[in-house]
């Protein structure tokens, strides 16, 4: 799960992580009145998922309460585009205004699972500012890492191979001591899967601060923060998606005209893939879990048949324990229920096929029986051409 | 021989009176595997399903000598189950739970490191060396014994790809799920080591996906260690960047964990790497063709 700037900013003070004094504001006239509290220059910076921001013209300098109000009137309401949202952008709700603050160095710093060592590592850099993934492929040796061992936590020597390695000296290279400490009890006690602060920034009178956060939280974890439950901001998901997410199903909205209907997500994604390699665009993943019931593929069919591209759906089964005389049945009746007019391709294995064959069959509605997954991926691309 | 769970296996289940253990219990059971014991905590002294109940794994292990654990349990108690059943002696351990939290496995995997214990999961589909034991929710009768060994990260398209191989006549000697989750147990580099060791395993078919390095991973193991045949498979080819496919670890992020990536590093490596799911067993039928 992801969260906003301004809300990782919030958590980040609550652990005792420096960051820039500001406050979130939904309207230019609170911009205005935080900007006067802050008596100074501010940074207005929209509040949307997404990065990027800056290059896509919502963040903006002010240095007056008059200014902040009149650029907090342009990037609320906007549709910010960046490279990360897709072309239609997102709808900026809120802004962060901050205190604007005299850089003189940019550093990077982030905690993540690295997932073949099998433990959390923190990653600094002098390079900050600059995507992670970049600096790895430009300067591999710009990065400086330490794994952590979560029985022992951060320790001394994990501290000062960052300090060190970041170049920090005196009171810096103290801060530094502090700041990656209360990082790595944040990340552990909210269970986060990332927590980059980029850029990390030394100021003009030699402070730390977190002049940027980027926080995402392990989804299996929320059930034991509430509190992180309740950060989530739907608007930044897709409708369709957060719908899904209700009854346990796994959705991900594609471009293609393909629906796919498919039990577990391995079997999903090559799914998509086989659809793809029959000349044919998959609309979406969707993984209605390896049981699947009657009533998950109902809510499934009705998902799948909203999203306005799909010109076919293809519905790839494996059962083995899954009875397919239940699955035709829960189809045939959601069908029957969303007046679905167009083709649906149904490929199942699992006990009693025979029987759900026919059920299928005989129901009068347009199903069109698939042997395997490549020949229901040939039958569902041909049938979306047909349309 | 197979590899990890056989005749041999004594099967005790973690969580064996909830409806999911209850049934894949009685599956196992069916399919011939010595299921001796289960485990509730509260519930010790009963007899469910015919099967005597326990409070702790560690008196299952002495009245029963369960030696391998199949794991049910809800995701917040996972991970004590598979430290409570390392703990107890317990040598093979396969936890089917999805949903566990990330730093709860961190914390297993580190305690587990060294020890002589195994553990497949989680988030898998189990193991099953057909014919002889299952240990997990896999349908049994879709696989048939033989010499082809399958890993996998996945479940439902492992059974596809037994369904393929099964379908051509192609048995199987051991079929491991080693789960969807960032931190596992089991690798696919120490399941490809287990086959290659394995005197009744004479070729691999290895079944991946997007996230992560686990193919590149084995992939280089295979160029070094592997000295049978391995078909490979990977999907999510058309999974889009920065999005989740189900699977907590099937996320291409930083442009790293691509199918591309990894598909290229498999055949550098000498694996037979298909592009359709639906070729797997006939890439393997064309192997073992010229092999036995």
């Amino acid at each position: 799960m992801k969260i906003h700037e301004y809300q990782a900013k919030l958590l980040l003070s609550e652990f005792g992580v420096p960051v820039p004094c500001g406050r979130v504001a939904t309207t230019p006239s609170e911009a205005r009145a935080i900007t006067h509290d802050l008596d100074g220059t501010v940074v207005v910076k929209a509040q949307i998922h997404a990065g990027g921001r800056g290059k896509g013209g919502g963040v903006r300098l002010a240095k007056t309460p008059e200014e902040a109000e009149q650029a907090a009137s342009q990037i609320l309401g906007m549709r910010l585009k960046t490279n990360q949202t897709g072309p239609e952008g997102q709808l900026v709700k809120r802004v962060l205004v901050e205190e604007g603050i005299g850089i003189r160095q940019e550093l990077y710093l982030g905690i993540v699972i690295d997932r073949k060592a099998g433990l959390p590592i923190i990653m600094a850099s002098c390079a900050g500012g600059m995507e992670i993934e970049e600096i790895a492929r430009k300067r591999p040796e710009a990065i400086v890492k330490a794994h952590v061992d979560p029985a022992t936590g951060v320790q001394g020597y994990h501290t000062r191979k960052l300090g060190f390695g970041l170049g920090l000296k005196g009171d810096l290279f103290k801060a530094v001591v502090g700041f990656v400490t209360r990082l790595w009890r944040l990340f552990e006690a909210k269970d986060c899967s990332l927590a980059e602060i980029n850029p990390l920034v030394i100021t003009g009178d030699d402070r730390l601060l977190a002049l940027d956060a980027k926080m995402n939280f392990d989804d299996n974890a929320l059930f034991r923060h509430p509190e992180i439950q309740a950060l989530r901001d739907l608007d930044e998901e897709a409708p369709l998606e957060v719908e899904a997410s209700t009854f346990n199903l796994n959705y991900i909205k594609l471009d293609g005209n393909v629906g796919c209907m498919v039990n577990g997500a391995g079997l999903a994604m090559a799914t998509m893939d086989i659809i793809k390699l029959a000349g044919g665009e998959p609309a979406n993943f969707l993984d209605v879990g390896g049981g699947a019931s009657a009533e998950q593929i109902e809510n499934a069919v009705r998902i799948l048949v909203s999203d306005k591209n799909v010109r076919v759906v293809f519905i790839n089964i494996f059962g083995g324990i899954l009875r397919c005389d239940r699955l035709a049945e829960g189809v045939i009746k959601a069908v029957k229920a969303l007046d679905v007019r167009f083709p649906i391709v149904i490929r199942m294995e699992g006990t009693n096929v025979e029987q759900g064959q026919r059920m299928l069959a005989e129901s009068g509605l347009n199903f069109i029986a698939a042997r395997g997954m490549k020949d229901g991926a040939e039958k569902a691309v041909q049938a979306g051409r047909g349309v | 021989m197979s590899i990890l769970v056989d005749k041999s296996t004594r099967l005790l289940v973690q969580g064996i009176t909830g409806k999911e253990g209850t049934f894949h219990a009685r599956a196992c059971r069916d399919y011939g595997t010595q299921v001796v014991a289960g485990m509730t905590p509260g519930k010790g002294g009963a007899i469910h399903e015919g099967i005597p109940v326990f409070d702790t794994v560690a008196e299952a292990v002495a009245k029963e000598r369960a030696n391998t654990s199949l794991i049910f349990v809800p995701p917040a108690f996972a991970a004590d189950a598979i430290l409570e059943a390392a703990d107890a002696g317990i040598r093979v351990i396969v936890c089917i739970t999805e949903g566990i939290p990330t730093l709860d496995m961190v914390k297993v995997g580190r305690a587990l490191q060294g020890r002589e214990v195994r553990l497949i999961g989680p988030n898998c589909p189990g193991i099953i060396s057909p014919g002889k034991a299952k240990v997990g929710i896999m349908p049994g009768h879709i696989h048939m014994p033989g010499r082809v060994g399958v890993v996998s990260r996945s479940g439902t398209l492992t059974y596809e790809a037994v369904g393929q191989l099964t379908g051509r006549g192609i048995g199987q000697s051991t079929c491991v799920g080693i789960g969807g989750d960032p931190i596992i147990g089991t690798s696919f580099v120490d399941a490809l080591r287990l086959f290659q060791e394995d005197s009744e395993t004479e070729a691999i078919l290895m079944i991946g996906e997007i996230g992560g390095t686990a193919e590149e991973d084995a992939a280089a193991f295979v160029k070094a260690h592997v000295t049978k045949p391995v078909v490979g498979f990977i999907c999510g080819q058309t999974a889009p960047p920065g999005r989740r496919m189900g699977h907590a670890g099937a996320i291409i992020s930083g442009g790293t964990g691509t199918a591309t990536e990894k598909m290229a590093a498999m055949q550098e490596a000498g694996i037979v790497v298909v592009k359709s799911p639906a070729e797997m067993g006939a890439a393997m039928a064309r192997i073992v063709s010229g092999v036995w």
